[in-house]
């Protein structure tokens, strides 16, 4: 499989805090593969840095062979990167639609349509909910709000932050499914969680981050048995 | 009868506000900062239109465009040169920096144009050859609206369905509603912030050129500071009607004209400021968020 994205040894910052030491990782066409770590372990950060929301002191990001890195957010989305943020970050006083819409900015306004049914099928619940004001869904509908819009772009790489962040068991199950049709139709995913078990379930391969550094790394099988997960992020 | 003749005159008065303040509540919406130079702009607006008829011999329709046009442009300068650099500072650096173009505005003014008042000829003129009100009589001529006056309206409620429209309708409008809300899951859907914020400076910065040439109609003399009062009144219907709103912007501008045309009426013309701002507070103790404000809980 061809390489779609690379970070190689980037350095971030916030002031004078070093939040990412020397990461370097790589995500092939189709993959899911996973960030885990604990709380401030500098898994947001990567990700910030990557969609340009954040800019790296050193090292080079590249995605399909083009160095993006310093190449401002909005430009990254026409390039086929698409961003889920943690906290779903939706627009919450405009409608369900007005959402996808908005996940279609880069696109010609053609092709939204297409675009909205094919998201529509992915989500069938957000179809129902198509006018409503996406202040009032549900956390779950929220998510698949979210994930939604950033498939509007037809991104070729799909960066989800914490999709499980704050929902019920049973949604965090539903949103695993999801990801897994997506990754089965496709779509290359890089997931960033702290629900590390749900998280290595689904990945081909994965990074534990710890304090900005790359501790472990593997494919998704090997790390959750390992000890060192199991300890750390897995309950024993 | 003569309480519909004020209320027609605050109407009126309260659709140039409404059509300022609407310039106030975008780039509030958007920028999230208080751009207190957006009076003078205002002035500008005037000044060129003033300057298109006199010394162009444009006429007014025409005059109208072309400040419509410096506006924007300035608009956008203003925006880019001194509202841009600032975009992560702390708001109170961005306001002192509003309130310096806005002394910037007000002294190039005095400069170019002087300081004599200039005697701005109205855009429909408010009376006709022989000295009678151009107005429309109604009720047999015991009511009369000027020709002025119905324009001033109808401006206004062109103006405002179509910002309605551009802003539920359009990609751009729907972009500015998204930046205004998170600017930065805005830039994740691949929406350039800086030309949205642009572009909403520009549509106010318009809008301002045609409230200094409705107003100037009105009330002929043209000064250097001609657009700070009514721009602290339209600031004040702006935050009346819940700031960041549009509907809030033309609601907020209707009453405090209303307001302000009672007040004169049936209070005291030197009391007039102090009634409008009087009811502000009240409607913000009762209100905080404004008549049309909204609070949208976040979920999590």
């Amino acid at each position: 499989m061809a390489e779609l994205l690379n970070v190689n040894d980037i350095n971030v910052y916030y002031g004078a805090i070093h939040a990412i030491k020397g990461v370097s990782f790589h995500v092939d066409e189709g993959e899911i593969v996973t960030l885990i770590g604990a709380n401030g372990a500098g898994k947001s950060t990567t990700l910030h840095t990557v969609s340009g929301l954040l800019h790296s002191k050193t090292g080079s990001i590249s995605f399909e062979g083009k160095n993006i890195a310093g190449v401002p957010a909005h430009k990254l989305v026409e390039h086929g990167l698409a961003h889920v943020p943690e906290g779903r970050r939706i627009f919450l006083q405009m409608t369900v639609e007005e959402n996808l819409e908005m996940g279609a900015f880069t696109q010609p306004n053609a092709n939204t349509p297409a675009s909205l049914e094919r998201v529509y099928e992915q989500f069938p619940r957000l179809k129902e909910r198509q006018r409503q004001i996406a202040g009032t869904l549900s956390g779950g509908e929220q998510q698949m709000l979210a994930m939604g819009r950033a498939l509007m772009s037809k991104p070729k790489l799909l960066m989800l932050d914490e999709p499980s962040m704050g929902l019920a068991p049973i949604l965090v199950e539903q949103i695993f499914d999801i990801i897994r049709q997506l990754h089965q139709a496709g779509t290359t995913i890089l997931l960033v969680e702290q629900n590390a078990q749900m998280a290595l379930s689904v990945a081909d391969r994965a990074y534990v981050l710890e304090t900005g550094k790359i501790t472990l790394s593997g494919t998704g099988d090997e790390l959750i048995h390992s000890d060192e997960v199991r300890k750390a992020y897995l309950g024993g | 009868m003569e309480f519909l003749s004020y209320l027609i005159s605050g109407i009126s008065l309260g659709s140039v506000y409404a059509i300022i303040a609407l310039g106030y509540t975008m780039v509030y919406g958007i920028a999230k900062m208080l751009n207190f130079a957006h009076g003078d702009v205002i002035m500008v607006g005037g000044y060129i239109s003033f300057c298109g008829m006199m010394y162009l011999g444009l006429n007014g329709w025409v005059a109208l465009l072309l400040a419509m046009a410096v506006c924007t442009v300035l608009g956008i300068i203003v925006e880019g040169l001194a509202y841009r650099p600032l975009r992560q500072a702390t708001s109170l650096a961005v306001l002192i920096t509003a309130i310096g173009v806005s002394y910037l505005l007000q002294n190039t003014a005095l400069l170019v144009w002087g300081a004599t008042p200039k005697v701005y000829q109205s855009l429909i003129p408010l009376t006709d050859a022989s000295g009678a009100p151009n107005a429309l009589r109604l009720m047999g001529g015991r009511l009369s609206i000027s020709y002025m006056s119905l324009l001033t309206m109808a401006a206004c409620i062109i103006i405002m369905v179509g910002l309605t429209l551009f802003t539920s309708r359009s990609k751009m409008g729907k972009a500015m509603r998204a930046c205004s809300e998170d600017k930065d899951a805005a830039r994740l859907m691949g929406i350039n912030v800086n030309t949205t914020i642009s572009v909403t400076f520009a549509i106010g910065s318009a809008l301002a050129a045609v409230a200094g040439v409705l107003l100037c109609s009105f009330n002929p003399t043209l000064m250097p500071t001609t657009g700070s009062m009514p721009g602290i009144r339209a600031f004040t219907a702006a935050v009346f009607g819940g700031i960041g709103s549009i509907p809030g912007a033309f609601l907020g501008g209707l009453l405090i004209g209303v307001i302000e045309a009672m007040a004169k009426a049936y209070i005291s013309t030197q009391l007039a400021n102090s009634v409008v701002f009087a009811v502000l507070i009240v409607v913000l103790l009762v209100r905080p968020a404004g008549l049309l404000g909204k609070y949208v809980p976040e979920k999590v």
